[in-house]
């Protein structure tokens, strides 16, 4: 399995390595390796279902708990032939769907990399392995419905979907590290084998809530939903394979995938049915003030999206049944049902449906597929899409709690989507619109042999619905282990109550058809409710966090060098203070004896000196002054027996004034800067920060662990290296390393200072 | 053995000497300057292998016994920042000579960019901490020369910010220095440990921790102390932007974990609740900054505050994990950063201007430079299968672990964010259709600045699909941080 998912990639940075791969002829050779990894796949059925899950494992990096481990089991062997199929066909599509021949190469390098991740992600047997092409999928996604990125429109759609999915991404991330943590392992068999351990544990909720986010978030589920329709600005096979038949599957996938380890609680149940129920009606009526194909198509998506995740929620072996059989059938109904929207457009040039109608004639084949793709969407016999909803109808009425109230909605979505499936698959080639069909073809064969393969797959599987029936059971035996019941599906299961209710439904839908151009004028009158959707929510965030940006940015990097200098003693002096107050490590005066009187002058000097340097008005004054304060510390050195500090100190504060006095001409006016609490500030922090490090100190005096390591220099100064002058060893010896980086900075500040004179005075001389 | 662990330090001397007496003939500087950075990177990877196969390494210079000598240490958390420091060092020196205008390249670039090299690679290496005081003086002389060399009014502005707010951290830093010193009589970092460790009460240990903590958090640029950085980085040649933002916060960055875990590990509770703080807050802020930019080179330079406080959350945590996660985000950040730097440099080739307003259409025009820049901003934001996304997870692992659920919170949020602002670049300048094309715009670039590009990209990659030995080898460094005894050990075994 690995090979199989590391193919995807190859080819992808092969097919971006190969600039000639930009023939639509292409599409045909390159869906050979889905074709390839799709014979691969019903290959290893029999074997899946009979025997249960193969588990391949290599390692990645096993400190961390990644590893290569993959499973294929009932589950995930149905999402791979999903992915693998709707690939060939979707790669077949876009050689001849896409115009701008320069950028095919990177349409087909994407989608390969996308269904390469997406098959890993299904694949995976390992929860951060999964994670990991759970994050490729959503920058493949985010690279291809920002595809046309010369539009403003595409990139933003792009961002937004990114953002979303993202931000569920991290939450999951959490979550899986959290489950990690409670499971003791990141291999999804191990996990699912302690699932009550899992469940009883006291972290479970906060687990669970960040991995429902991560689900939701990429399933768009409500309130997440709304990247979705965006994301319609992708090219029309790129919404087909991502957007519909696969990548938004993968939050469905993962709770089914994670119900035996998580699955059954009441909280699950909960947040399953209650957003899946909400998510499944409030898609589908949101869908039908939509005039556009793809949007009606986006938001039917988010409805069935729904569906599944309730149908999980349920957690009854029917329920998950119901989920196995719609799973497929909306991937073969609404891929096809896409790609006959792309057709359209390619071929007339619009996606309205007030201007397409009465294509048939000119478009037979396309019209063909796109009906028995809304008949499966609609819920109509003999498609798959009929046994799907009669079994959700029967999950529903079975339900454990509420079943009337469930039962309702799922009848209600189920007249909804009858009546969105006339409007995108019906009307556009028998409806009374604009387009004659006069001046319209047929698409290229291409364009057609996707959506009629997929389409009859729904007929036949419709009609044989028994040959799936070892399919459903192994999925069914994955989602949940315990629970599995011999699945036995056929088109006509007699007189039952789910039939009546297919009949309510789809008659509710036919009424409610001919009202439809009514209910998309009538949804205009609500689009003043939007500013409270979660779109523009988004939409607020996104600006309130520029304006948080900027102004923050504005308060702290204020552009002022007296400010940060600020900064960084007020940091000092709180964090100083606040350790010193923590210990209670006032100062201790070091022994009983007070200055003696001559130090006291010294002081006292020092600081008049500072006090008129700070004060004076006359740089000169102010230079002299400092020069003092500078001899004064010079003195207290010599006082306290370091001579040659003293002088190295004098000899600096010497230099300093002189070519302070030497510059001094060149200088601005020297005058007092800033008004008087701009001062006064500068004197608070300035004194704050000197009696700060004052009482340090004089703290740090106090106190002493070890006597100095000096002893040593002056019993080894002149044995060992052979000096008298202990200090001189110690630079040239002892230390010698301090004294040779101390070189290098003078060297380097001396060769600087030359290099920025000379640059500066040759500005121009070069070039 | 003991050569080993001078080499670092002294290729890049020599270097600099030899460039300084060669200063009349520039191209013999670059070839010097060419052959020595990757001379220092074969020497780190020596270095790095001796230490993983034999252990700590440890020489006296001079021969002076510790601690009264000056001591070089290197374990595996050192050795890993000289190997990276040599590869950086190559990569940009490999990118300069390409792209740096004839003016600089003739007037010291090369000397002062080696004893830039000298002074990480001695602050990596010191086993002493006022030898690391001088280190710290040698980089900030290198790079304030770098900084402000052949500048106009705004380069020498930013210089100027950058020198003084890093004087300032260094006269703490020295008077931090002095103060220990008085307290426990002894500068050798690992002789440091062990006097502490036996000390009666860690009271005034710990309000001198803060002064270290004050002076390392400035070169690391951490909140509220890192304006030096968005004020000067943006102002140099890329190269030189490149080089800073990979390597000097990072020093900054070691030298804190280095004193929080060898010297100041007594009084952790507190200390450590501070830092993660600071850790917090450092992310946070730093992103923010980022996102109100409209600059490339500024945005960076605010990401680089951001990822610093990743960098000292594992810190924060003190666990095994989270140091390894530490480890694994500063090698990381340090491949990811300059990387995308050197990128700000094609796009502004190509663009004619580091203004995201002004760049666009780079994605249709250079197709490899938005695979460049793709790969190191989406591992900066901690997406798989990049490097970067196996440091955030080692970072969130150890810290849903302790418990520490805000600052969890805190780094997820802000990687989305990381995400939201790297995909403001990617809009703007490569998926935006160019505005007016600016006159200044080069068409072509260097096979080197390609080159250089395309392997620290490559090195994100590979670090992630090598993630099983990248771990391996962060976990075994943390392993040595977190029990200091085989850091003194080697010390006072040191050969002489």
């Amino acid at each position: 399995m690995l090979t199989a998912v590391a193919s995807g990639f190859i080819l992808a940075i092969l097919v971006a390595l190969v600039r000639r791969i930009s023939s639509p002829a292409a599409g045909w050779f390159l869906a050979a390796l889905p074709a390839c990894l799709a014979a691969y796949f019903s290959s290893q059925a029999s074997r899946v279902w009979r025997g249960g899950p193969i588990l391949e494992h290599h390692t990645w990096a096993p400190g961390m708990g990644v590893a290569l481990d993959f499973r294929l089991d009932g589950l995930s062997l149905l999402f791979a032939l999903l992915i693998t199929v709707i690939g060939a066909f979707v790669l077949v599509y876009s050689g001849k769907y896409l115009r701008d021949r320069a950028r095919l190469g990177r349409l087909y390098g994407l989608l390969l990399f996308f269904m390469a991740s997406m098959l890993g992600l299904v694949l995976a047997g390992n929860l951060l392995l999964l994670y990991v092409f759970w994050e490729l999928t959503s920058i493949s996604s985010y690279l291809l419905i920002g595809f046309e990125n010369q539009r403003a429109a595409a990139r933003s759609a792009a961002l937004q979907a990114l953002l979303v999915t993202v931000l569920g991404g991290l939450c999951l991330l959490a979550g899986i590290v959290l489950l990690g943590n409670i499971g003791g392992s990141f291999e999804i068999t191990a996990l699912l084998a302690q699932g009550d351990a899992i469940r009883a544990h006291a972290l479970y909720p906060a687990a669970l809530s960040l991995i429902l986010i991560g689900a939701f978030t990429k399933s768009a589920q409500f309130p997440f939903h709304f990247w979705l329709p965006k994301a319609m600005e992708a090219p029309t096979p790129v919404s087909a394979y991502l957007h519909a038949a696969t990548m938004v599957k993968a939050g469905v996938y993962l709770l089914a995938r994670l119900n035996p380890a998580l699955g059954g609680t009441t909280a699950w149940t909960a947040a399953l049915v209650a957003v899946g129920v909400v998510t499944m009606v409030g898609g589908a009526v949101l869908a039908l003030n939509k005039t556009d194909l793809k949007q009606i198509l986006a938001y039917s998506t988010v409805s069935v999206l729904g569906m599944l995740v309730f149908l999980i929620g349920l957690g009854t072996p029917l329920a998950f049944q119901a989920m196995a059989v719609y799973l497929v059938a909306h991937g073969l109904y609404k891929g096809a049902l896409f790609l006959v929207a792309g057709a359209v457009e390619h071929e007339t040039g619009t996606r309205d449906i007030g201007k397409l109608g009465a294509l048939f004639k000119s478009m037979p084949v396309t019209a063909s597929a796109s009906v028995l793709a809304a008949l499966s969407m609609a819920g109509l016999p003999p498609m798959l899409g009929f046994t799907g909803k009669e079994l959700l109808y029967e999950s529903a009425l079975h339900a454990p709690v509420h079943a009337g109230l469930l039962t309702t909605a799922a009848v209600a979505a189920g007249a909804l989507l009858f009546i969105l499936a006339a409007a995108a698959g019906f009307g556009p080639f028998f409806g009374g619109g604009r387009h004659s069909g006069a001046d319209v073809h047929e698409a290229p064969s291409a364009l057609w042999i996707g959506p009629l393969v997929l389409a009859t797959g729904g007929l036949v599987l419709g009609l044989a619905p028994a040959l799936m029936n070892a399919a459903v059971r192994s999925a069914t035996l994955a989602v949940a282990p315990a629970a599995a019941t011999p699945v036995d599906l056929a088109l006509f299961h007699g007189l039952s109550p789910a039939l009546v209710l297919s009949a309510v439904s789809a008659g509710g839908g036919l009424a409610l058809y001919s009202l439809h151009g009514r209910l998309i004028v009538a949804g205009d009158g609500l689009k003043p409710l939007a500013q409270w959707g979660p779109a523009s929510i988004y939409d607020r965030a996104v600006g309130a966090l520029n304006r948080i940006a900027v102004t923050q940015t504005g308060l702290l990097q204020t552009g002022y060098l007296r400010h940060y200098m600020q900064m960084v003693i007020v940091t000092t002096v709180a964090l100083v203070i606040a350790g010193i107050v923590r210990w209670a490590a006032l100062p201790q005066m070091v022994g009983p004896v007070g200055p003696q009187f001559h130090e006291a002058v010294l002081a006292v000097a020092i600081i008049i000196a500072t006090i008129f340097a700070v004060r004076s008005t006359s740089r000169l004054a102010a230079v002299a002054a400092l020069g003092v304060v500078g001899i004064g510390v010079s003195l207290i050195f010599a006082l306290f027996g370091a001579p040659d500090l003293a002088m190295t100190q004098l000899t600096v504060e010497s230099l300093i004034v002189i070519l302070l006095v030497l510059v001094m001409y060149h200088l601005p006016d020297f005058g007092v800067f800033g008004p008087r609490r701009y001062r006064l500030r500068n004197l608070i922090v300035s004194a704050a920060g000197g009696i700060t490090m004052t009482l340090l100190v004089l703290t740090a005096a106090s106190v002493q662990y070890a006597p100095p390591i000096s002893t040593y220099y002056v019993e080894n100064s002149y044995t060992q290296a052979h000096g008298r002058n202990i200090v001189n060893v110690i630079i040239t010896d002892f230390r010698a390393l301090d004294t040779l980086g101390e070189t290098t900075v003078v060297a380097a500040s001396a060769a600087g200072v030359w290099a920025i004179l000379r640059l500066r005075s040759r500005k121009g001389f070069f070039k | 053995m003991g050569v080993l662990l001078t080499l670092p330090i002294l290729i890049p001397l020599f270097t600099a000497a030899l460039c300084l007496l060669a200063w009349r003939w520039w191209r013999v500087q670059r070839v010097l300057g060419l052959v020595s950075a990757f001379a220092l990177l074969c020497a780190a990877a020596a270095l790095l292998y001796r230490v993983r196969t034999e252990g700590i390494q440890a020489v006296q210079i001079g021969a002076w016994p510790a601690p009264y000598g000056i001591s070089l240490v290197a374990d595996l958390f050192s050795a890993m920042m000289v190997m990276i420091t040599g590869i950086l060092g190559a990569a940009v020196a490999v990118y300069s000579a390409g792209s740096l205008d004839k003016a600089r390249q003739s007037f010291g670039y090369y000397p002062l960019y080696h004893v830039l090299l000298m002074g990480v690679c001695g602050a990596f290496l010191t086993g002493d901490i006022f030898n690391l005081y001088v280190w710290f003086e040698v980089m900030l002389m290198a790079s304030f020369v770098l900084l402000a060399l052949g500048g106009g009014q705004g380069q020498i502005e930013g210089a100027l910010k950058y020198v003084t707010l890093n004087l300032m951290a260094s006269s703490v830093f020295l008077a931090a220095v002095g103060l220990l010193y008085s307290v426990a009589g002894t500068l050798n970092m690992a002789d440091l440990a062990r006097k502490l460790r036996h000390a009666p009460e860690p009271g005034i240990v710990t309000v001198l921790a803060m002064l270290f903590l004050v002076a390392f958090g400035t070169k690391a640029a951490t909140f509220p102390l890192f304006f030096w950085l968005p004020a000067s980085y943006h102002t140099p040649p890329v190269a030189v932007s490149a080089i800073f933002a990979g390597l000097l916060t990072k020093v900054g960055v070691y030298a804190l974990i280095r004193v929080f875990t060898l010297i100041f590990v007594r009084d952790d509770v507190y200390v450590h609740t501070l830092i993660l703080v600071i850790a917090g807050l450092t992310m946070v802020t730093g992103v923010l900054g980022a996102i109100a930019q409209n600059e490339f080179r500024r945005l960076l330079s605010f990401h680089i505050v951001s990822q610093i406080g990743y960098m000292i959350m594992g810190l924060a945590l003190f666990t095994p994990l989270g140091l390894a996660g530490s480890v694994l985000f500063i090698i990381h950040n340090i491949l990811a950063k300059s990387n995308l730097f050197l990128v700000s440099g094609l796009a502004q080739r190509f663009g004619g201007t580091f203004d995201l307003k002004k760049l666009g259409g780079l994605y249709e025009e250079h197709p490899a430079l938005a695979v460049l820049f793709l790969v190191p901003a989406l591992s900066l934001a901690g997406l798989p299968p990049f490097v970067g996304f196996f440091a955030k997870l080692l970072l969130i692992k150890a810290g849903l672990e302790a418990g520490s659920y805000v600052i969890v919170a805190v780094a997820l949020g802000v990687s989305l964010l990381t995400l939201f602002s790297m995909m403001k670049i990617w809009t703007e300048v490569f998926w935006k259709p160019a505005p007016q094309r600016h006159p200044a715009v080069r068409r072509r670039a260097g096979a080197g600045l390609w080159a250089s590009t395309a392997s620290l990209a490559a090195l994100t990659l590979a670090l992630g699909i090598a993630a099983g030995p990248a771990f391996d080898l962060s976990r075994d460094a943390a392993a040595q941080l977190v029990n200091p005894q085989s850091y003194i050990d080697a010390v006072s075994r040191a050969h002489r």
